[in-house]
């Protein structure tokens, strides 16, 4: 047990794929959390809930007899729409309020998701499959399976799109204007109020994305967006805002890591692993930050 | 004038309110009525669980009260059944259980779903000696705890896996196997494994992976990872519904080969509908399955159960239903011992029962899980068309099936 690695150490590159593609999409919900977290200032806990609606709505397009697959063209489209209605309904209230407020705003709303799924959906645990085979490499000693390595390239693929719509359309310059200073691109004659709908909508886009890449690698149910949004957050957190090559980059480190961390600790430790890797990388940032300070004085 | 008015009603309002607070209270037996109390999850995340129950317990009353319902003293009485939304929440339980007893004066009362929400009603049942027959509560610590009041008329958390260790001790030639688990977080799951662990120490099986699954986790990548690496005999999973999809989608995605694989929850996960031909060969544990032949004079036999439910509900009963019905039986029979509704003698008649129902033998050890009724394993076994059914292979006097053992590797499916 102790030695696995030595025992099969083709089973570490095994692990690490696993970490990467799982880091991937991680990375993209965190770019939507980063993305109106940074825009908006709101920390939206409801994260996880968006990801599991985009997920049954890929579901439901399986149990239409659609591929769930195509999920990832719909969902987003869906997804758009309800973030939108969000914006409009609740978060436009809080959105220039205390950061608390939106926290306490975004957290009913995830309740409230949460049990209108369960009431919508039902409870159990749903799962679409996409019969998209097994990559077999390196002797038969590494498998991947397709739908996880489609999952990686649509997550990879959305984020190059939306990185060049931000750079070049001129709904993301308007987006990226009101990032850095909400009033002064006010001032110049960007409609704040519709950059942020927009943002909230793009947000719930991208996390209907990785809920159909969910829906076809792990199961849905209605209670298990919260893992979702605490991942977001903790990549989001080691990242910073606004950095998407740092997002993706920590996206998949984490992923990595979580995957050595059960392989060679043990499952049990998986989780605990993640978190303490999180502290150690805070208290050495204010190290780091505190060296600085000294400097300045 | 007017202070006198308002200290008048206030006065007024005071002793209404006492009134109606103390004479609410509906005795347990009204008429020719049994009052049982029941919360049960109706909506939150045990919701589809807790209809089977409810479904399981309201066959059962119109049946027993169809037939003639319950003799006590010389008079025929019926069930009915007070029911309450726990909300899948341990604390609302609870809070229901105070209320039907203290409120609406139940004195005999059904179990929740789940073994975490009959954990949270015992205490209260037990504070005020109200009998409770749960059929939903299998884990251990449940009956260790010198409870007087509970029944259940499942077997416990701790037997579910246990047959698949022997089965698989069996087919090696009685020699020790190698075993790879990996079970989720909670109280009922680590019962299983501590009942894995009691059987690998009698066979003198040796584990290999002891994998402890966090319960957020839909992910087992790394677990098949150590499976592949390690080779076990035996492979046991146990988290639920979701670890039971989650380790089929894995298993099938990852090509993992292994030789026997073990589960809970696969009939609650509709496992072979939802991951059909992925699903073959796994092996189940169950309650109970309509193909056994344990019979009774209210539902007959479980074939007969199985077709009585679905015309009514319309879907095939999950043994989460049976074992809610066989609740009820259980409780016929002990009003009709006692002969009485005092609950001390209905205790001490639910403790003296010894009867078979058509969900199998039921006879309550000292802690007050059933002991007389062995789990089945049933294994999912698909024809040429990709159509999937669920066929009983152990233990071997009811088995519908032959174990298919080892399972094929990947390459030849």
């Amino acid at each position: 047990m102790d030695f696995l690695i030595f025992q099969a150490p083709m089973l570490m590159v095994q692990a690490s794929m696993d970490g990467i593609l799982l880091g991937i999409l991680f990375a993209l919900i965190a770019y939507g959390m980063a993305l109106q977290w940074g825009v908006m200032n709101i920390i939206n806990i409801a994260q996880g809930e968006l990801v599991i609606m985009g997920g049954y709505i890929a579901y439901f397009m399986y149990l239409a007899g659609i591929h769930p697959a195509f999920g990832i063209i719909v969902s987003p489209i869906v997804m758009y729409f309800v973030g939108w209605g969000l914006y409009k309904l609740v978060i436009n209230k809080v959105v220039d309020r205390d950061l608390f407020i939106s926290i306490l705003a975004t957290f009913g709303i995830s309740i409230l998701a949460q049990q209108l799924m369960n009431f919508a959906f039902g409870a159990d645990v749903v799962v679409a499959v996409s019969n998209f085979g097994t990559t077999m490499l390196f002797d038969n000693m590494v498998t991947l399976p397709n739908a996880k390595i489609f999952s990686g390239a649509v997550c990879i693929m959305s984020a190059i799109i939306l990185v060049i719509y931000m750079k070049k359309s001129k709904l993301g310059r308007a987006i990226r204007a009101t990032a850095q200073n909400a009033r002064a691109a006010k001032i110049l004659g960007v409609d704040t109020e519709k950059v942020y709908a927009a943002t909230f909508g793009l947000n719930a886009a991208l996390c209907g994305i990785a809920g159909a890449c969910i829906a076809i690698t792990f199961t849905l149910h209605p209670y298990t967006g919260l893992p979702y949004t605490v991942r977001s957050f903790m990549i989001v957190i080691i990242a910073g805002l606004g950095n998407l090559p740092a997002v993706a980059i920590s996206g998949m480190g984490l992923g990595i890591f979580e995957e050595w961390a059960d392989y060679l600790l043990g499952t049990e430790f998986r989780i605990a692993a993640v978190f303490s890797l999180l502290v150690l990388i805070l208290v050495y940032r204010r190290f780091k930050l505190a060296r600085k300070r000294e400097y300045l004085k | 004038m007017k202070k006198v008015y308002r200290y008048l009603v206030t006065f007024v309002s005071v002793i209404v309110l006492t009134i109606v607070s103390t004479t609410v209270s509906f005795s347990k037996v009204v008429g020719d009525k049994i009052i049982l109390g029941a919360a049960v999850s109706l909506t939150g995340k045990y919701s589809s669980n807790g209809v089977h129950t409810q479904n399981g317990y309201n066959l059962a009353v119109e049946r027993i009260n169809s037939m003639g319902g319950v003799k006590v003293g010389g008079k025929n009485y019926k069930f009915e059944i007070i029911y309450y939304d726990d909300e899948s929440n341990s604390g609302r339980a609870a809070q229901l259980a105070e209320r039907l007893i203290k409120q609406d004066g139940v004195q005999f009362m059904l179990g929740p779903y789940s073994s975490g929400l009959t954990k949270a009603m015992a205490p209260v049942t037990e504070k005020y000696g109200i009998p409770m027959v749960e059929a939903n509560g299998a884990s251990r610590s449940l009956f260790t705890k010198g409870y007087k009041y509970l029944f259940a008329v499942l077997a416990p958390a701790n037997l579910y896996l246990d047959v698949a260790i022997t089965t698989a001790v069996e087919l090696n030639g009685g020699k020790p196997v190698k075993i790879a688990m990996a079970f989720e977080q909670d109280a009922f799951s680590q019962d299983v494994r501590l009942g894995i662990l009691d059987a690998a120490e009698r066979t003198g099986s040796k584990i290999i992976i002891d994998d402890k699954l966090p319960k957020e986790l839909n992910d087992m990548a790394a677990t098949l990872s150590k499976v592949k690496a390690t080779k076990p005999d035996v492979l046991v999973v146990s988290g639920h519904t979701k670890g039971a999809l989650t380790a089929i989608r894995q298993i099938s995605e990852m090509k993992v080969d292994v030789p026997m694989l073990a589960m809970t929850h696969c009939d609650a996960a509709k496992l072979s509908k939802q991951h059909g031909k992925a699903a073959e060969y796994a092996l189940c544990a169950s309650q109970w399955h309509k193909s056994l032949s344990y019979k009774d004079k209210y539902f007959g036999g479980g074939m007969k159960y199985a077709a009585d439910f679905n015309s009514m509900f319309g879907y095939e009963p999950p043994y989460q239903a049976a074992e809610s019905s066989a609740a009820l039986l259980v409780y016929k029979d002990a009003f009709e011992r006692a002969n009485s509704f005092d609950t001390t003698k209905v205790r001490d008649a639910l403790a003296a029962t010894d009867m078979q129902t058509f969900y199998g033998n039921i006879k309550f050890a000292e802690g007050g899980q059933n002991v007389s009724k062995p789990m089945v394993l049933f294994q999912v076994i698909c024809d040429d068309s990709g159509k999937c059914e669920n066929k009983v292979v152990a233990p071997l006097k009811w088995a519908s099936a032959e174990l298919v053992h080892p399972i094929p590797s990947w390459s030849k499916r």
